[in-house]
């Protein structure tokens, strides 16, 4: 393995910049690191090496001509989740509707990314359409964990996952809607944020659910991720729910974090996220990390969201009546998948017999769900309903955030199980969004950072950190005091594969 | 004790335009039923008084300068189309026989 793909974001764009290394040959040595280990980890769905090398081409240019850096990660090669849209080259949301679809726009993320001099190694793989939690969703067939080949990356972004974990790439973009960035994250000991709603652009991200869906930024440490916050958030006007305010300060915020001083943080342990359906391991590590912040002068105090347990029934009808509508746009007539188109069927069953081939299980599931929770007769009973419990679970976190600055929870109740375990289980598998959630409908910012191994299976745990809207920088010194006091967790995996 | 019958999910499956097979009719039921007992307790939590949410970030009436800007060409826009003809998207029947 080429020593530059163990090097942080950070770290590469130091190098970068000041002529060390070439953005070419650190983008080089990641499509050879993606060469050799992708055939087990299958992280990638396309890889766009002539794209990528372009780009740090001419990043190489700009610093030999003395010209200052696009951004301060120009030249850092980056791997995006494949929701978003990029110009010309393939978008297939892990689904069979969009194979073979060039986009003919960038998402606003891509052309920031682009802006600021980031090659783009290549789309990662997901849950179609970012619906489920372990990739096993894909139409291209699931990622593997880079911890263990057999178990579940996480989803819905765990390509972005485990292109880190396998050092495939220093940086990725993750979309979040239930957890699909914070889950991935925990499960490969890595770092994942969900910003606040609306603080990076949804323009050219495939909608699965509009309230919800959020983009945001994955590394493999606090820092490298709150580069790439501040090089992807942001105003937009091509997004009506942009919020329309200055990007917090999160590099300054994981710097000072990075001291190692939590004095005058007050953090809260959310009483409802532990007991019956939580590993052993998981609450342990959990524990270890709380008494961690403690030890970094954080005063910690236990609160209670009541209204949190109800968070999971409440998401499993918005999100699913949220995307019985936006995913009613492939239609089969003006771009995407059409079967069936012989003269001998009308438009109607052209659509109907496009989207039964096009669409995978979970995603037909989750249609028929939203199309029943939004008809007419059950529209008050469901959908209202979880409407009422989202006003209750934001009045939870707005009474908590009155005492506290931050809360946790671990990022997830189990560390990551095999694949096909949970595949034919659909209420099973939903249960591992069931704390990351809350942030979703509420639009607060989330983060998970790496907390360890479980002590029972020697798989990675997160620590789930979240924080008022708007208040993004607050995780960010906070996981990052935390990451500096807890020591890397990422290199066991190396020593494991050392060690083989 | 099945709330929702093979055929309500058939009427679903067609509302939402998905031909949806036999044996998949068998399994949605299952599951949609499975999924709706779960989440039905969202019924029972929040009073008349509470007010819903349909949005995290309150926004309302969100302008910008309507200034004219490049759009996709129609070159681009057909460009991922099933099928175009003329410049533009190529259709299968829209009437019945009879209409």
């Amino acid at each position: 393995m080429s020593d530059l793909t163990r090097l942080t974001a950070a770290e590469l764009a130091d190098k970068i910049h000041t002529g060390e290394v070439s953005a070419a040959e650190t983008t080089q040595a990641h499509l050879d690191r993606i060469a050799a280990v992708d055939g087990d980890v299958h992280a990638f769905l396309h890889v766009d090496a002539e794209g990528a090398l372009e780009a740090a081409r001419t990043v190489d240019a700009a610093v030999a001509a003395g010209e200052r850096p696009a951004s301060p990660l120009a030249g850092v090669p980056l791997a995006l989740k494949d929701v978003l849209t990029t110009k010309g080259v393939p978008t297939t949301c892990g689904s069979k509707t969009l194979e073979g679809w060039l986009p003919p726009y960038d998402a606003t993320v891509t052309r920031r990314l682009r802006e600021a001099g980031v090659p783009i190694l290549g789309k990662t793989n997901m849950d179609e359409f970012a619906m489920g939690s372990s990739t096993e969703n894909s139409a291209y067939g699931p990622t593997r964990n880079p911890w263990d080949l057999d178990r579940i990356p996480g989803g819905s972004g765990g390509g972005s996952s485990a292109s880190l974990a396998a050092y495939e790439a220093p940086l990725a973009i993750g979309t979040d809607t239930g957890g699909s960035i914070r889950q991935p994250a925990a499960v490969t000991a890595t770092v994942g944020v969900k910003p606040t709603y609306g603080g990076v652009s949804r323009y050219g991200l495939v909608a699965f659910s509009s309230s919800l869906d959020q983009a945001g930024p994955c590394g493999r440490t606090v820092l490298d991720a709150a580069l790439l916050h501040e090089v992807i958030a942001g105003h937009d006007p091509m997004d009506a729910t942009s919020v329309d305010a200055p990007v917090p300060a999160v590099v300054d915020a994981a710097r000072e974090g990075a001291r190692g001083d939590l004095s005058g943080v007050t953090v809260g342990v959310v009483r409802e996220f532990s007991g019956e359906g939580y590993q052993g391991g998981v609450l342990r590590s959990f524990e270890t990390a709380v008494a961690q912040l403690k030890e970094l002068g954080a005063e910690v105090v236990e609160v209670s969201c009541p209204h949190f347990t109800y968070a999971l029934p409440a998401y499993y009808l918005i999100a699913p009546s949220e995307c019985s509508s936006n995913l009613a746009r492939f239609d089969a007539m003006r771009y995407g998948l059409r079967v069936a188109d012989d003269g001998s069927h009308s438009a109607e069953e052209v659509m109907s017999l496009t989207r039964e081939e096009g669409f995978g299980a979970e995603v037909k599931r989750r249609v028929m769900l939203g199309t029943y929770a939004l008809s007419s007769g059950y529209y008050d009973a469901y959908y209202g309903s979880a409407q009422k419990v989202r006003t209750l679970i934001t009045r939870d976190f707005a009474a908590a955030f009155e005492q506290v600055d931050v809360l946790v929870s671990p990022t997830t109740p189990v560390t990551p199980f095999k694949l096909g375990e949970k595949v034919d289980d659909p209420l099973a598998m939903y249960l591992n969004d069931i704390c990351s959630i809350p942030a979703n409908l509420a639009g607060n910012a989330a983060m998970s950072v790496p907390s360890g191994l479980s002590d029972e299976d020697g798989l990675p745990v997160g620590l789930q950190i979240m924080a008022p809207a708007l208040a993004d920088d607050r995780l960010y010194r906070v996981g990052a005091a935390y990451e500096a006091a807890r020591g890397p967790v990422l290199d066991k995996l190396g020593e494991l594969e050392a060690a083989k | 004790m099945s709330n929702i019958s093979r055929d309500e999910v058939a009427h679903l499956a067609k509302l939402a335009r998905m031909a949806v097979t036999e044996e998949e009719l068998d399994t949605f039921a299952g599951q949609l039923d499975q999924i709706l007992d779960a989440v039905a307790e969202v019924g029972e939590v929040a009073g008349d008084d509470i007010p819903p949410t349909s949005h995290a970030v309150p926004l309302t009436n969100v302008f910008r300068p309507d200034e004219v800007r490049p759009g996709l060409s129609q070159d681009e826009a057909l460009s991922g189309a099933p099928a175009a003809e003329e410049g533009r998207f190529r259709v299968p029947r829209i009437l019945g026989e009879e209409q």
